[in-house]
């Protein structure tokens, strides 16, 4: 069952959190809605569920309008960011929760819960009431509950923010085993880059309610479509700065001396220009994108990250601990053409990188998103 | 932070308990106790205060007191009036404020006014609102064309008339109660519900009755204790009597005519010590049922 979202709007009083949203969600897809606190993210999923009426805009679950559909028709299921098991039933009894709710036979409710709770891995835990558990177990009969009426779409509101973080990246698989062996269509909130990248076939990186880049987490990693996207993600985040046309592709970075050869041909008289720490590596001075002192050396597991001022803008970036270098030393940053993105200094979008004539595959990818 | 009972800390515990120990000594378990004993006086002097004789003979006499039997009938049909219906409308009551409505702090108070209002002052006024000829309920009735009750003077409508004004001057006590049970429920779990395909009724079945479950005890307990404890609503409704021919008797009644009107300490005194008893009954009954019934999150 194919979700389609169609120019889906809600309003709180003065607040729009969400904006003419339009998008689809494809049949046993796991789609992210990734975005800061206040995206309208988690209004989206509550918009979803039916829980939330939108003030306009439609929701199609197939061919089927459920714009107007109450949540208890929906038939949808939803496992909260703090789980909301009753705390009054038994495990099994929770998942059979909404069987009994549809007047599915004792018995084979019963069958079911246990067949479904075997499918989580808590079939040991049936007799236990959800306080004798622990966060992991907890989430797993939240999940196992959703499942249990086999709905046909799975709502997961942050799921794993209530967990530890090692108990997070169990989880994090664990959900994508069941989303896939089920192969239901799911729709995943979050606010972690890192667990909406890692487990999702898709990701939607919301901003002041309004989808600012949908596509597959290496795609909006790699091509960001905006300055938001760009900034949104990686840890730590992308160099921004902007730089002012001097002649030809020669630029110079805002307020300071520092030229900049950039390996493009730009419309642009001003452009922000967006590098990835990861993607800075050190290199002789003509080669080089950019050069300047360093203030600051850490060493971080496998990675040394160095920090250079450059004018007045300082720049991350991760370097091999091969290199011995030392604060106050001055160094030369490069970078791959295709790991340079330009942002347009007013709207933001990315800038299109004109075509020249050994324009590859990646090329091809920023068209179509510009 | 659980530690080790010593003699130290168990001594320091005792004196963190002692202002609440010496009230509570005075005024109830000495009290109870002396009450007790007072009950065994079967031959005292009470203006010598010597005490000729001990026994059980107020309690054989107390069984044998018609007044008694009547008493601990009314008390029992009081409870049994007022407990149940009192808990479903202030329940009811309570599920509506709830609700997101306008102006609900001044229906919080408007409910709870009775509660906080002197009983005569509440007796009087209910005696006009019962009053056979210029009350407000039989003018109500009169419009289904029902005759006019005497509410007061009638020994079969005067329980019925009692029960009434006691729902009502309870309820708002209860309301409150309830209600801060109910906004104690985590919103999250009506959320769950729905999702779960539970309809309005199936929430309140599955998910508001057991988690209210603590208050529902908390209030069953109390009302059922005050309901045997009834007293000043009669005396201040049917004007010091208890009601047109003993109709409205209750054990506490019983008790306040045997000791302040006919100075029968002993036999006062062994009434109240079997209401206690009985209290005390219910109490753990209550407490047994309960332990099967009521869930604690």
């Amino acid at each position: 069952m194919d979700i389609r979202l169609n120019q889906l709007t809600m309003q709180f009083e003065e607040m729009t959190a969400v904006d003419r949203m339009t998008t689809t969600i494809n049949n046993g897809e796991l789609v992210s809605l990734l975005g800061p606190s206040g995206c309208g993210k988690s209004t989206t999923l509550m918009l979803l569920s039916g829980l939330y009426k939108p003030t306009s805009g439609e929701i199609f679950f197939g061919d089927k309008n459920v714009t107007r559909l109450d949540a208890e028709k929906r038939k949808i299921g939803m496992v909260f960011q703090n789980y909301a098991l009753y705390p009054h039933l038994s495990v099994l009894k929770n998942i059979m929760f909404p069987l009994r709710m549809q007047k599915v036979p004792k018995k084979e409710a019963r069958e079911r819960a246990i067949e479904m709770a075997a499918l989580v891995r808590i079939d040991h835990l049936l007799k236990r009431k959800p306080a004798q558990l622990s966060g992991g177990q907890q989430q797993r009969v939240a999940i196992a509950r959703a499942l249990v009426k086999k709905p046909k779409l799975l709502l997961l509101d942050e799921p794993l923010s209530n967990l530890d973080a090692r108990l997070r990246l169990e989880m994090r698989e664990e959900i994508r085993r069941i989303q896939q062996e089920v192969g239901i269509t799911a729709v995943f909130v979050t606010h972690d880059q890192e667990e909406a990248l890692s487990i999702s076939d898709r990701v939607m990186l919301m901003n002041a309610g309004s989808i600012q880049q949908d596509s597959t987490p290496q795609q909006m990693y790699k091509k960001p479509v905006n300055e938001f996207v760009a900034s949104f993600l990686g840890n730590p985040p992308i160099n921004l700065m902007t730089v002012e046309r001097m002649e030809a592709r020669q630029y110079k970075l805002e307020n300071s001396a520092q030229m900049v050869l950039l390996p493009e041909r730009l419309n642009h008289e001003r452009v922000r220009v967006g590098v990835r720490p990861e993607d800075l590596y050190l290199t002789d001075k003509d080669s080089g994108l950019l050069s300047g002192k360093v203030l600051h050396i850490e060493t971080i597991g496998r990675d040394t990250m160095i920090r250079l001022k450059i004018g007045n803008t300082s720049v991350r970036a991760l370097v091999d601990p091969k290199h011995q270098l030392q604060t106050g030393d001055i160094c030369t940053l490069g970078a791959d053409r295709d790991n340079i993105h330009y942002f347009d200094c007013d709207t933001g979008e990315r800038v299109n990188v004109e075509k020249e004539a050994q324009g590859d595959a990646d090329t091809a990818d920023v068209e179509e998103y510009a | 932070m659980p530690t080790q009972p010593t003699w130290k800390n168990t001594l320091k515990a005792c004196l963190y308990l002692l202002p609440a120990l010496v009230i509570l000594i005075t005024f109830n378990l000495y009290p109870i106790m002396k009450s007790f004993f007072i009950s065994l006086y079967t031959d005292y002097d009470f203006f010598n205060d010597v005490v000729y004789e001990y026994g059980f003979g107020n309690f054989a006499k107390l069984f044998q007191d018609p007044n008694f039997s009547k008493a601990m009938l009314n008390t029992i049909i009081f409870v049994i009036g007022v407990v149940p219906s009192s808990i479903v409308l202030s329940l009811a009551i309570a599920l509506l404020l709830n609700t997101k409505i306008k102006m609900m702090g001044f229906f919080r108070t408007i409910y709870f006014l009775p509660f906080v209002t002197s009983v005569v002052a509440v007796a009087i006024v209910w005696g006009w609102i019962f009053h056979s000829d210029y009350g407000l309920i039989n003018y109500f009735l009169s419009w289904f064309g029902i005759d006019p009750v005497k509410w007061i003077t009638d020994p079969v409508f005067a329980m019925p008339a009692l029960i009434i004004l006691s729902i009502w001057k309870g309820l708002g006590f209860n309301i409150i109660i309830f209600l801060a049970g109910l906004q104690n429920i985590d919103k999250q779990y009506y959320l769950a519900a729905k999702v779960d395909g539970a309809s309005a009724w199936n929430r309140f079945k599955s998910v508001t009755l057991p988690l209210l479950s603590p208050t529902m005890f908390f209030i069953s307990i109390i009302s059922i204790i005050n309901g045997f404890k009834v007293f000043d609503e009669i005396f201040a409704l049917f004007n010091g009597r208890p009601g047109p021919a003993n109709s409205t008797l209750t054990v506490v009644y019983y008790v306040y005519q045997k000791f302040y009107e006919e100075w029968q300490f002993g036999l006062a005194s062994a009434a109240a010590f079997v209401l206690f008893l009985v209290v005390f009954l219910f109490t753990v009954v209550q407490l047994i049922i309960g332990k099967r019934f009521v869930h604690y999150h």
